[in-house]
């Protein structure tokens, strides 16, 4: 842990099956989370080799914060994205960050090739690569299902990440599944762990530490008080963020039928309303959170002639529903369910996989595409045949399945249509607010609606200036990567404030960083941007799909000599960082 | 009497593990998930919903009995009293819980038990757990 002056490392080598942990004093200065893993990935990464190459290493980390604090409930995973050929990260919960918190590591690194298909097993004094041949092939359900049945250590304090067929296929938005429900998600990490034959991971946290300082249990219950107290805290409890779902619609910002509408004529029934309604079963949350944002649903499926039901869990959030809902013209709930189940167990980003069938879909109504390529028919609304057509993505069945596994914009330029090809920088998050979200996502550091929120801005009543939009991004790119460098969950952030933040660090016996935290992000942005560009990454390149131009959302038709402005303008702060 | 910890709720558990965090935090003087008197885990994944494992508060306690060295001491109202510095970390108290709520700690040897002093109940955000009655039973 970072208070007792360094980070310990778990430095694994899969060809090998060994490990080495290290203590690294000189560290200590990069924080954690996104800050560490940028650090580590400068140390051990292979910036110009592809991004499945045996050696690119995958890099999980935590914070000096992570386990000390409500909501510090996060673990980042820095990596080479197969997806985009550039550095990326990418975040889950779950109880992956206590783990390896309380199995004393801040960071893990793992590189090589396994030469047939392991899972590990990690912990504050133990290390096992364990045969996986008989895991090979099984969705992520069983996977892990398997793995409990046959490890007895750490019940209640480990963490089980693993892939599916999708990953195993190395598809290029194949998601981790983190403790069921939770995943690092975005940018194929899942098919680097299919690269390197690692099926699964366990993490099981059975140290302690001493307190850190004396004021650290009444920050803590400070903390507590605030965060269940909070009513910005009940709203993530209580519908959860599906409550984005009608206030998107009404604001005519929810993309729909591939972005070629921003209003779901069916969104009440697929909005968090609906699902609290009907649908959900409990809330669950991340090791030290009481929150409780996770929402299951239980989906009830009859497969008899009599009263005869399957009954299955699954989370639901607002992307996965835009992404398995309102973006392929699918309702009620009960479907999206359907196909939100297929992603978990396939391993699947389900963001990714939702826009890229939605292209497809509209592909196939243009008679770019047909049956011999589909094998399914894709429509607006066909859940059936779009869950058959996300196992056909994940078994790479075919070579247009193969191409769309590669990303919307890889199929798009083989088979045309790269005008509604909703991607930015990867494809698009639930939101079709407005020309700095589009921008923001694009230019984003992970391609991502949590970089900055730029959703935020379109819904001001009059759009800001290009300088104030930039103002405005470039500081909340800094105040979240500072979050997520503690690894505090960004639905904290207004709950740790600069201030509040500068206290837990002293509380930790971290002091030395409360006062130049400012100073700390600037330079930690430059150097996670200037790995990105040095792993290829530029930023005057990118550009913006024309069905972005098109759309309507709720300040009217978008302005596109604006959002040209804003891109041009955003690339070149980035480039100039 | 005294009062007794109990699980009154588990089916609200959201499986934040606050409570845990708590007990170590507070009676442990530890940041840990081991080191708490009471343990939250999932039934079988995390579809299946939770379980705590706690003492619950036997009288006679078989631990106390198991004890070589009256470091477990029967507590009136159920349950043991720790006297640390009498202990051997001999184990015995853990192969006796007929509810495995005894842990050995790893890092330290001693045992690791609820004792049922109430003060995880604050940090429970769903009233999942309570102290009750001794004579409560769920």
């Amino acid at each position: 842990m970072l208070n007792q002056g360094y980070a310990r490392i778990m430095e694994i080598n899969l060809h090998t099956r060994k490990c080495a942990v290290l203590e690294r004093e000189d560290l200590v200065e990069k924080l954690g989370g996104s800050g560490l893993a940028a650090a580590l990935y400068r140390e051990y990464g292979l910036p110009g080799e592809d991004a499945l190459a045996e050696d690119q290493p995958l890099i999980l980390t935590i914070g000096p914060l992570t386990g000390l604090f409500p909501l510090m409930s996060k673990a980042v995973l820095g990596f080479k994205s197969p997806y985009s050929g550039h550095y990326a990260e990418t975040h889950a919960g779950g109880r992956l960050a206590l783990a390896l918190r309380y199995a004393k590591l801040d960071a893990v690194i793992i590189r090589g090739q396994a030469s047939h298909p392991v899972y590990l097993v990690l912990g504050d004094r133990d290390f096992a690569c364990k045969d996986a041949r008989h895991l090979w092939g099984m969705d992520t359900t069983m996977t892990a299902r398997t793995i409990r049945n046959s490890e007895p250590s750490g019940r209640g304090r480990r963490s089980i990440l693993r892939i599916g067929q999708a990953g195993e296929n190395q598809v290029r938005y194949a998601c981790i599944n983190v403790d069921t429900f939770r995943h690092f998600g975005r940018l194929g990490a899942g098919a680097v762990m299919g690269a390197k034959r690692l099926k699964a991971l366990m993490v099981v946290g059975d140290g302690s530490f001493p307190l850190p300082g004396a004021d650290y249990q009444k920050l803590y219950r400070d903390i507590y008080r605030q965060v269940t107290a909070s009513s910005a805290m009940k709203k993530y409890h209580d519908l959860g963020t599906p409550v984005n779902v009608l206030n998107l619609n009404g604001l005519q910002s929810l993309p729909t039928r591939n972005l070629q509408s921003t209003r779901f004529e069916a969104a009440e029934k697929i909005s968090g309303e609906y699902f609290a309604e009907k649908l959900l079963l409990r809330q669950i949350a991340c090791s030290g959170c009481p929150v409780g944002c996770i929402h299951i649903g239980l989906l009830r499926e009859k497969f008899g002639e009599e009263h005869e039901y399957a009954y299955k869990q699954v989370s639901y959030d607002h992307e996965p529903i835009f992404a398995a809902g309102s973006m392929l013209g699918v309702s009620p709930g009960e479907e999206v369910m359907v196909l939100l189940e297929q992603a978990e167990k396939c391993g699947l980003d389900i963001i990714s996989c939702g826009v890229a069938l939605a292209w497809a879909t509209e592909a196939s109504q243009e008679g770019l595409i047909g049956i011999n390529e589909t094998l399914v028919p894709l429509s607006f609304g066909s859940t059936e045949n779009y869950r058959q057509a996300m196992g056909h993505i994940s078994s790479r069945s075919n070579e247009f399945y193969h191409l769309l596994g590669e990303g919307t914009l890889v199929a798009a330029n083989q088979y045309g249509g790269t005008d509604y090809a909703c991607v930015l920088g990867q494809e698009m998050a639930g939101y079709a607010t407005g020309p700095v979200f589009f921008v923001s996502q694009a230019l984003g550091f992970r391609s991502s609606h949590l970089d900055t929120a730029g959703y935020q801005l379109d819904q001001e009543k009059e759009l800001p200036t290009v300088e104030q939009a930039l103002e405005y991004l470039v500081n909340e790119e800094k105040q979240r990567l500072l979050l997520t460098s503690m690894v505090a969950c960004l639905f904290a952030r207004n709950i740790y404030t600069r201030e509040i933040l500068s206290s837990a660090l002293e509380s930790a016996g971290l002091s030395r960083f409360s006062g130049d935290l400012e100073e700390r992000a600037a330079a930690l942005c430059r150097e996670r941007w200037q790995l990105k560009k040095d792993t290829g990454f530029e930023p005057s390149q990118v550009t913006l799909p024309r069905r972005f131009y098109q759309v309507t959302t709720l300040n009217g038709p978008l302005p596109g000599p604006y959002m040209d402005k804003l891109l041009q303008e955003y690339a070149r702060l980035i480039e100039e960082m | 009497m005294p009062k007794i910890l109990r699980a009154v709720a588990m089916e609200r558990c959201i499986g934040c593990y606050s409570c845990m965090l708590g007990c170590a935090r507070q009676v442990h003087d530890s940041l840990s998930m081991i080191r708490s008197g009471i343990q939250v885990r999932s039934l079988g994944g995390l579809t299946a919903g939770f379980e705590a494992r706690y003492c619950l508060a036997c009288s006679p306690a078989p631990c106390a009995e198991a004890c070589p060295t009256q470091a477990f001491e029967q507590r009136p109202g159920g349950g043991i009293r720790y006297k640390e510095a009498r202990c051997l970390r001999c184990g015995r108290c853990a192969q006796a819980c007929p509810v495995d709520a005894v842990i050995m700690d790893r890092e330290t040897g001693r045992p690791v038990v609820c004792l049922h002093c109430g003060r995880c109940v604050a940090f429970c955000p769903h009233d999942c757990i309570a102290m009750v009655d001794s004579h409560h039973h769920v």
